[in-house]
């Protein structure tokens, strides 16, 4: 009996959640976006000219990166990388 | 005429309408196919672009489109008596809307899911991109304007709202926070919170709030009216999982709740109309109901503002295009019923048509009063509830409704001044604060510009909110029947739709541009002649275009041959 309310609760908690993301997520999801731009700013500043004393750290990075790199570049209206140390596809 | 018939009738042409006429027009008028790829598909990023789901995407579409204008405007219409209002909800939800919100849907996916704003400045020119670019700041700026001054209307007539309507802030600050930090379970929280909301309506009753007579040199309306655009500027620079986000939530429950309650009293208590079918004795100063009508009553009938959504947002997640159908045209369907539900509010809730005839007292009196005063009696015939109970749950509805409308225009407002800031290079409108203060002021100054420093006459903007509306509705129109011609199909379910608005809004802004120069109303005058000037801008640009778009038709046809 209790575990039956319980699991009721739950499918309804998952339920009003997608109610409660609803129209705003797009919202939520862009400024995270915004956010994440930031930070590959950060990571491919030398490419870009702008010197990063943190550089032999952020190279590393540059790998796990890609996928966000070629959705930022499509984003942007670029087909390909516009880096010329960076190739993407 | 017994409402609960009123309302099979209109609910009944609205089933037909989606059934058989939104079918015809997505084989035989658009040609959808769902072995086209959307652009949800397409270009999917997780943040725009996103499959979704035809009834969440339909539960998104109708959430953004619906605002307190469907009340709003058939509240004030039923002057005229109740057939007129009911009928151009019916007929302009089914022949006019539903194929405006669907094409505005079916032109973005088939174009990239840009927006009907691009689309006008590609397929038209950037002429009347530009023209639409004024419009929508038009738009926005005079929803802001009179939602504003129904809100602040409402609390002065009923006190008791004043409560209520403010506690539902905090319960979306709290409830934010709570669910922000994951500590309860949703459901019971939300349960809580409606708890809450309700109990505080019930605490209204024995705490009504009024403003002084004078405060600062202003009277009790202009006051809210200042307190609600300081409140409107917070709220929208705050975060919005802060308090837009929980506050849309608990807004759409509430709504949901006493939507719920309202339709149940009308079918326990079987109330009859009493307002009079065609209103013969409309007191003195009345416009004529050629062509006001028609831009008294846009959103409920046809609105411009739902091609914005329908081609902003919703195109960019359809997953598939038979999808469109069923998300624009049962969204237009979705708001047409709740018209129905204003009109019927307002007709039906009295006990004589004096009772009736006592609210209606001057054109923009009665308005939401009466859907306020209406709903509130058919709540206590139903539910046998004390009638302040009645009238403080309705108005809240009213307001938080009108609120949540207020809060994201401003919202969007901003935006576009921000954008101007960049385009123009004024680093300081680019700012959070600075551009909320100017997007504020405007609003608040056509607030009172209306109608003085009291701020009671905002209603008179109404009608022109209507006009505006229904040309954005025209240049929708115009970019889907052009992009319907070039593919060599007949055009005229949008071309008709198309020459009535045009020619409805011009007459309304001449006739309104006589009456603001009797009453020496400069302010009015001034904006009038201006959205008339658009107006005239839009009519040039559906003359060439189609002119254009039917010669690139008839050498078609000559190649063909």
């Amino acid at each position: 009996m209790i575990a039956a309310v319980r699991r009721w609760l739950e499918r309804a908690d998952r339920f009003l959640a997608r109610v409660y993301a609803g129209r705003w997520q797009r919202e939520l999801a862009r400024e995270q976006r915004d956010r994440e731009d930031l930070f590959m700013l950060l990571v491919f500043s030398e490419s870009l000219g702008i010197p990063n004393p943190a550089s032999w750290y952020t190279l590393e990075l540059r790998g796990p990166m890609l996928e966000a790199f070629h959705d930022w570049h499509r984003r942007q209206g670029m087909e390909k990388s516009p880096l010329d140390d960076f190739r993407c596809c | 005429m017994n409402a609960i018939a009123l309302l099979l009738i209109g609910l009944g042409a609205f089933g037909l309408g989606y059934l058989f006429y939104s079918r015809y027009i997505a084989r035989a008028i658009y040609a959808l196919d769902d072995a086209r790829p959307t652009p949800a598909h397409e270009f999917e990023d997780g943040v725009d672009f996103v499959p979704t789901n035809r009834y969440i995407l339909w539960g998104h579409h109708f959430t953004s489109i619906a605002g307190a204008a469907p009340i709003v405007g058939p509240a004030i219409a039923v002057i005229w008596g109740w057939l007129p209002a009911f009928l151009w909800v019916v007929l302009g939800t089914v022949f006019i809307a539903g194929v405006h919100d669907f094409g505005a849907i079916w032109a973005s996916i088939r174009n990239k899911g840009r927006s009907v704003g691009a689309l006008t400045g590609t397929l038209v020119g950037k002429r009347a991109q530009g023209v639409f670019m004024i419009v929508i700041f038009l738009l926005l700026l005079m929803v802001n304007a009179v939602f504003a001054v129904v809100i602040a209307r409402l609390f002065t007539q009923f006190p008791e709202s004043v409560v209520p309507a403010w506690s539902a802030i905090a319960v979306a600050l709290v409830l934010g926070q709570l669910i922000y930090r994951k500590k309860i379970g949703l459901a019971l929280l939300s349960v809580a919170g409606l708890v809450v909301l309700y109990g505080m309506i019930w605490v209204g009753q024995y705490v009504p709030v009024t403003l002084p007579e004078r405060a600062l040199g202003l009277g009790a309306n202009a006051q809210w009216i200042v307190i609600l655009f300081v409140y409107a500027g917070i709220a929208s620079i705050l975060p919005v999982w802060m308090l837009l986000q929980p506050r849309d939530y608990i807004n759409g429950l509430q709504l949901f709740v006493g939507l719920g309650l309202i339709f149940i009293a009308v079918l326990i208590s079987s109330p009859q109309i009493v307002a009079p079918m065609i209103n013969t004795g409309t007191p003195a100063g009345t416009p004529p109901i050629v062509p006001l009508l028609f831009v008294t009553i846009a959103c409920g009938a046809i609105s411009g503002f739902h091609g914005l959504v329908s081609s902003g947002t919703s195109s960019k997640q359809l997953d598939r295009e038979s999808d469109a159908r069923f998300v624009g045209y049962f969204g237009a369907v979705g708001e047409g019923a709740l018209a129905l539900a204003a009109i019927i509010a307002a007709t039906a809730g009295f006990a004589t048509a004096a009772d009736w005839q006592g609210l209606y007292t001057a054109f923009g009196q009665g308005g939401v009063a009466a859907f306020v005063q209406g709903g509130a009696n058919i709540m206590t015939a139903g539910w046998g509830l004390p009638e302040t109970v009645g009238t403080t749950l309705l108005a809240v509805m009213a307001v938080l409704f009108a609120a949540t409308t207020m809060d994201t225009g401003v919202r969007l407002q901003r935006y576009i001044i921000q954008e101007w800031g960049q385009i123009y290079d004024i680093g300081v409108l680019a700012r959070n604060a600075p551009a909320t203060i100017v997007a504020v002021g405007a609003c608040l100054a056509l607030a009172f510009g209306a109608g003085g420093m009291e701020g009671t006459g905002g209603l008179l903007i109404w009608p022109l909110f209507g006009t505006t509306n229904q040309l954005l509705a025209a240049l929708t129109l115009m970019v889907v029947s052009l992009m319907v011609l070039r593919a060599g199909r007949p055009a005229w379910v949008l071309l008709v739709p198309m020459v009535l608005l045009l020619v409805m809004t011009v007459y309304a802004l001449c006739m309104q541009l006589i009456q603001f120069y009797r009453d020496a109303n400069w302010f009015l005058l001034g904006l009038d002649l201006v959205v008339l000037v658009a107006a005239v801008l839009v009519v040039l640009e559906v003359a060439s275009a189609m002119s254009r778009g039917l010669r690139e038709r008839a050498g078609q046809a000559a190649a063909a041959e």
